[in-house]
């Protein structure tokens, strides 16, 4: 790896940092390196302390490492946090938005309210100033960043566009000038060309959704989830959707089934709290068998638990909520790709099997941003697994659940054909009428149950990373894709054994391949972000294998790779 | 020309006597008088003896959970705004466990019927107080009689500025049938409040409480476009309990500002997943 640098901005929300943030990391993604940005905030408008972070390299990176290059200093409270880690790094600050006594290495004074002032006549040009100066301790080329910025404020007119740039590059010469070691982060620029995306996961998630004709969403705001709702919404009428803020989560899912049963691809929007009042209506897509798509991101809990931060904690949860048993489905997208095929995916699930569908992310894949290939829309195929009016007519009186040997009704909806479509939250019979018959209720519900047989077969296997015959496998779910992928590769540079197995086909388990793969496994080890190994209860519930060991975070922050690393080491596996 | 027989007879698991079957024969009539063939109806309904209806006529039934048979009302009408939508609930149902909804979907205004079978207590869990029950009513629970104000569905919907407030009597299903059909045709969210005497439950409101007290508005000169005069007789309750039409406003219903249902119905849309292609534009 040649280039592999960090920069972290810290500041209080309302200052500015994620536009720096955001414009770093476009800048760095349209020279063809890899990006990787995550973002840590707390639940207020203004204040408090935040930080965004952007690591640029030019190999596929999906994880943030803990050392930082770069610090954009806009509050004290960044320095005290980091400082401890510059052993080699820069921490820009301005002295006119905070005190510092020494200056001396690590801190480079950039004046950036003084030359917004001077070279624009104003200083909200400042934060400009400051992305600016941070390419010019790169000496990387400053026309990426014109870009960058003339795309970003160019719905605001010329005058801006050309004083945002005069701005960055005030501060980029400034840099490049009063640094006293000349281009201490030189970057050579990679090869490739772009075309490739720079995207956050809900975005991709929403994509997804409008790539699977999704037609109806209603939902009830809560972070880290909202993001989805608001990028459906923007594109709604575009896209012939419908999007309804509910009155509440119970609202919401329930409006979700019955838009399905009358026939539209429909799906919510929701966090932990907001699931929990789902789960009744969970539990009436199950009984019910109306398909629905329910994208659920994590946060810590229980009840408002840490609002913004991130954590793996409602699996669980998730694989059991909802009195009475019935089939569900259960994917974990771990890349920006997985959140756009897998949204997909998970629509025709729920259209086949006539279940509910999880989508489960968490705040860390929600709000980070990637670098990826540019999605393919064409290899999303949208399946409605719905009956023809042909089929309809033909038959006499419509059964919406009739017994087959799949245990998959024919589906129809109200109005089609001239036939009634009947669903009841009772137990009911094949026409869905109530039918409290006790042969009655062993048929329906082994009908229910038994799609999920047919629904394990859909799963697709664990994606395996690194040698196959390795002593130590790795086992990760959903957004833990990146850092443990990462964790192997600096691992095996340092001669361990390991490797990697991620799911993100979660439940029902495809229980042969990951038999298969792992049963030759001498240690097995489950990397999840939460305090019980709710994951590793499953695998071995699901399966006969054993979990040698869990590690395990669930302070509310995403794992780095040196962290799940300094785990091993405390464990004794390494 | 549809005719009642076309929405059948089905067993009820209701008691002998009970106002639900008036409830049941009014929203037949209503539907085959104006024309309605089973599969354009949907009826949607939560938990409760009134909640079964749907079970008992023939057309699309969305049988659902306790207290929730607005919101999937509403999503399949957004769905499929040709259908004609009616959720079908009981006063526990709709104004105690559902309570929120109704608040919302009278604010959101879709152009569905809401009809409560208002029996004043909860008939399926066995006699417990409703959110209407009278003060002072005894029950297994409510042992010291029912001392928290009941809730007035009309004022608070009239309140809401609901865009058809209306209550009809099981004991008059000629009446009830009209005031039916009159809230179907209303284009908005029309509340069909219903007096219904349980008579294995509600020894307090009786078929005779209610008979010698109802009279009938349109008898009078209430004009339902007054809100305020229909708030008024809203209240009133008591010696006499007014039925009828109490406010009508005509607004625009939540689909009329559905841009999108304006070339048809969202489920009559097909899908192209290429289109998402230009959108990603935005994110190289
Ligand atoms: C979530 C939930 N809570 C409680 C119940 C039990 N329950 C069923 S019906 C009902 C009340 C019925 O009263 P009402 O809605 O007035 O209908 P009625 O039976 O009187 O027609 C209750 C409490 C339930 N089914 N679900
Ligand atoms: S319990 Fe009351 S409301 Fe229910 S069917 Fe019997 S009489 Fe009617």
């Amino acid at each position: 790896m040649s280039t592999d640098l960090v920069i972290k901005v810290g500041g209080a929300a309302g200052q500015g940092l994620q536009t720096i943030g955001v414009a770093l990391a476009k800048t760095f993604k349209k020279s063809g390196f890899n990006v990787f940005a995550t973002q840590f905030y707390l639940s207020r408008v203004r204040g408090g302390h935040n930080t965004f972070q952007v690591r640029v390299s030019d190999e596929p990176i999906r994880a943030m490492p803990e050392k930082v290059d770069i610090l954009i200093a806009l509050d004290e409270e960044s320095i005290e946090e980091q400082i401890e880690e510059m052993t080699d790094g820069v921490i820009i600050f301005d002295n006119e938005v905070i005190k510092v006594n020494d200056v001396k290495e690590p801190f480079f004074h950039v004046p950036m309210l003084k030359i917004a002032k001077d070279v624009c006549g104003n200083k909200i040009y400042s934060n400009s100033v400051a992305s600016g100066a941070a390419l010019g301790l790169m000496c990387f080329e400053f026309d990426y960043l014109a870009k960058v910025l003339t795309e970003a404020f160019k719905k605001k007119g010329d005058e801006i566009v050309d004083n945002n740039i005069k701005a960055a590059r005030a501060g980029y010469d400034y840099a490049k000038k009063n640094f006293p070691s000349d281009c201490k982060f030189s970057v050579s620029e990679p090869s490739d060309k772009d075309g490739r995306m720079l995207i956050a996961g809900n975005d991709a998630v929403g994509l997804g959704a409008l790539a699977a004709g999704v037609q109806f969403l209603a939902a009830y705001p809560m972070t880290p989830s909202t993001g989805v709702m608001t990028y459906v919404a923007a594109n709604a009428d575009d896209f012939n959707v419908v999007v309804e803020q509910a009155e509440d989560e119970i609202a919401a899912l329930n409006m979700v089934l019955g838009a399905s049963f009358a026939g539209a691809r429909a799906m919510t929007t929701t966090s932990g709290g907001g699931f929990c009042l789902m789960s009744e209506a969970l539990g009436l897509s199950g009984i019910t068998e109306t398909p629905a798509v329910i994208f659920l991101s994590q946060r810590p809990g229980p009840a408002t638990g840490l609002p913004t931060m991130t954590e793996q904690g409602d699996l669980q949860f998730v694989l059991t909520a909802a009195q009475g048993e019935f089939p569900r489905c259960v994917l974990a997208p771990g890349t920006p790709d997985d959140c756009f095929y897998m949204t997909a995916e998970a629509f025709n699930i729920a259209d086949k099997y006539q279940i509910p569908v999880f989508i489960m992310s968490d705040q860390y894949l929600a709000d980070s941003l990637f670098t990826c290939q540019r999605f393919d829309p064409s290899k999303v195929k949208v399946e409605r697994y719905l009956m023809s009016d042909e089929e309809l007519a033909d038959t006499d009186e419509y059964k919406r659940y009739e017994i087959t040997p799949t245990g998959v009704s024919p589906r129809a909806i109200p109005g089609q054909a001239g036939k009634v479509v009947v669903a009841d939250s009772d137990e009911h019979n094949e026409y869905g009428h109530i039918d409290q018959t006790i042969e009655n209720r062993i048929l329906m519900n082994e009908k229910r149950m038994k799609k999920l047989d047919l629904l394990r077969e859909d799963m697709e296997p664990p994606h395996q990373y690194g040698p196959k015959d390795a002593r130590i496998t790795l086992v990760g779910w959903g957004s833990t894709y990146g850092p443990l992928m990462e964790v192997v590769n600096i691992l095996i540079s340092e001669g361990h054994s390991v490797n990697h197995l991620h799911f993100t086909h979660v439940f029902p388990l495809p229980l042969e391949a990951t038999k298969n793969i792992l049963g030759n496994s001498e240690t097995i080890v489950c990397v999840e972000n939460n305090a019980t190994g709710q994951f590793a209860k499953l695998l071995e519930y699901e399966t006969d294998l054993h979990v040698s060991e869990n590690v395990l975070r669930s302070d509310g922050k995403p794992y780095s790779p040196e962290s799940i690393i300094r785990s091993m080491r405390e464990k004794g596996l390494i | 020309m549809v005719s009642v027989e076309d929405y059948g007879e089905f067993e009820t698991e209701w008691c002998p006597g009970c106002g639900n079957f008036m409830i049941l024969k009014a929203v037949k009539r209503a539907l085959a008088e104006l024309g309605k063939s089973p599969d354009e109806v949907l009826l949607t309904s939560g938990i409760g003896q009134s909640s079964k209806l749907p079970h008992y006529l023939k057309c699309n039934v969305f049988n659902g959970l306790h207290g929730r048979s607005l919101p999937p009302a509403i999503g399949a009408k957004v769905a499929n705004h040709e259908l004609t939508v009616l959720a079908v609930t009981g006063d526990g149902d709709c104004y105690g466990e559902g309570g929120n909804h109704f608040l919302h979907n009278v604010r959101r205004n879709p152009n569905i019927t809401l009809i409560v079978h208002d029996n004043q207590i909860y008939g399926l869990t066995k006699g417990q107080a409703s959110p209407t029950s009278e003060l002072g009513m005894k029950t297994k629970v409510q042992t010291h009689g029912v001392f928290n104000t009941p809730l007035n569905p009309l004022s608070l919907a009239i309140s809401l500025d609901c865009s058809f407030v209306s209550r009809g009597f099981a004991g008059d299903v000629a009446h009830l049938t009209e005031l039916i059909k009159k809230a179907i045709q209303h284009k908005g969210f029309s509340l069909v409040d219903v007096l219904q005497p349980c008579i294995s439950f509600n020894k307090l409101n009786t078929f005779s409480w209610y008979s010698e007290r109802v009279y009938k508005m349109e008898e009078g000169d209430h004009s339902p476009d007054d809100r305020i005069k229909a708030f008024e007789r809203s209240m009133e309750w008591g010696e006499r309990i007014p039925l009828g039409v109490f406010y009508v406003n005509e607004k625009p219903t939540f689909e009329d500002h559905l841009d999108v249902l304006k070339s048809g119905t969202l489920v009559g849309n097909k899908s192209d997943p290429q289109k998402v292609d230009e959108l990603l534009d935005r994110f190289i």
